[in-house]
């Protein structure tokens, strides 16, 4: 996938792999990867910069003995997500332009 | 590598950040380790999983911001003592023109930079501009009757119509790499404050 679409996705990527429960690091990047792979020093900017967007709040939670942070997501991460989706219509109405060009110069 | 070895290496290498950004991203690298064992890794799996540490370094280096760093490198480890305080205060007429000539000039570097971009779109915009003129004046000289000289005019305005276009691509790609040996700049002014 083009390098600028794939950075423009993964922000909404990340949220949405906590949408449902609260989730950890390693736990994201297993989470997408059926979809998109994301390398921990990708993740760490994301994540970091979502919490500083007050997207998303972390937590600390034992785990085995020891600390594992938990990622929270927040209205405004869950804001950002039907954005993606509103957004999402206007790029599949575009899409559709493109691929009915192609199928009519066949 | 190890875990404790590659934990090393990165709080060596990060010195210079203000110290909760260090052991944020410690933490963070080093619960990624934890969780990749506990899925059945090794600890040197697990730490070569994590990729490339230069990668590592220049993504948290790239997300600080250089005035940040450069506070975190002045700010003094311990409170100042009087006879200093009295010579910052004395030395001030010189290392505050000093400081500012500093900020000066990379605040310059970047005019520099950004007026060499804005430059060469203006040169190709005039280009396309005078073949558009050129066009026109083509079109006044053919009502007058001068068949020849609205030849060669119009045909010079091709030429620059021609021109602009095929410089628009080669100014897009100067200005990608601009931007890119900029960017890098950067990083490596950052890579300055870092590290033992």
């Amino acid at each position: 996938m083009d390098i600028q679409i794939k950075r423009g996705l993964l922000d909404v990527c990340v949220l949405a792999a906590i949408k449902n429960e609260d989730s950890y690091g390693y736990q994201i990047i297993k989470d997408m990867k059926p979809y998109m792979e994301i390398s921990e020093s990708t993740l760490y900017p994301i994540l970091r910069r979502l919490e500083a967007a007050n997207m998303l709040t972390v937590r600390s939670a034992e785990h085995n003995g020891r600390l594992r942070k938990y990622y929270h997501i927040e209205p405004l991460g869950l804001q950002r997500i039907e954005d993606f989706k509103e957004e999402w219509k206007e790029i599949m109405s575009i899409y559709s332009f493109v691929a009915r060009e192609e199928s009519t110069d066949e | 590598m190890n875990k404790i070895e590659f934990l090393t290496v990165l709080r060596e290498r990060l010195q210079g950040l203000p110290e909760e950004d260090i052991n944020k991203s410690i933490d963070f690298y080093c619960e990624m380790i934890d969780d990749r064992v506990e899925d059945g890794m090794s600890e040197a799996e697990a730490v070569d999983a994590l990729g490339n540490i230069e990668e590592i370094i220049s993504q948290i280096l790239s997300e600080v911001s250089l005035p940040k760093l450069v506070k975190e490198k002045v700010k003094p480890k311990r409170a100042l003592k009087a006879w200093e305080i009295v010579l910052l205060v004395l030395g001030a007429p010189l290392w505050i023109p000093l400081l500012a000539a500093v900020i000066l000039t990379v605040l310059a570097v970047y005019l520099s930079v950004w007026s060499v971009i804005i430059s060469l779109y203006a040169v190709d915009l005039s280009i396309a501009v005078s073949g558009l003129a050129c066009i026109g004046v083509a079109v006044a000289l053919l009502f007058d009757g001068q068949f020849v000289p609205a030849g060669v005019v119009f045909g010079t305005g091709l030429v620059c119509m021609g021109l602009a276009i095929l410089l628009l691509f080669a100014f897009n790609l100067v200005t990608k790499g601009i931007l890119w040996v900029s960017k890098k700049v950067l990083l490596g002014i950052k890579g300055l404050f870092i590290g033992k």
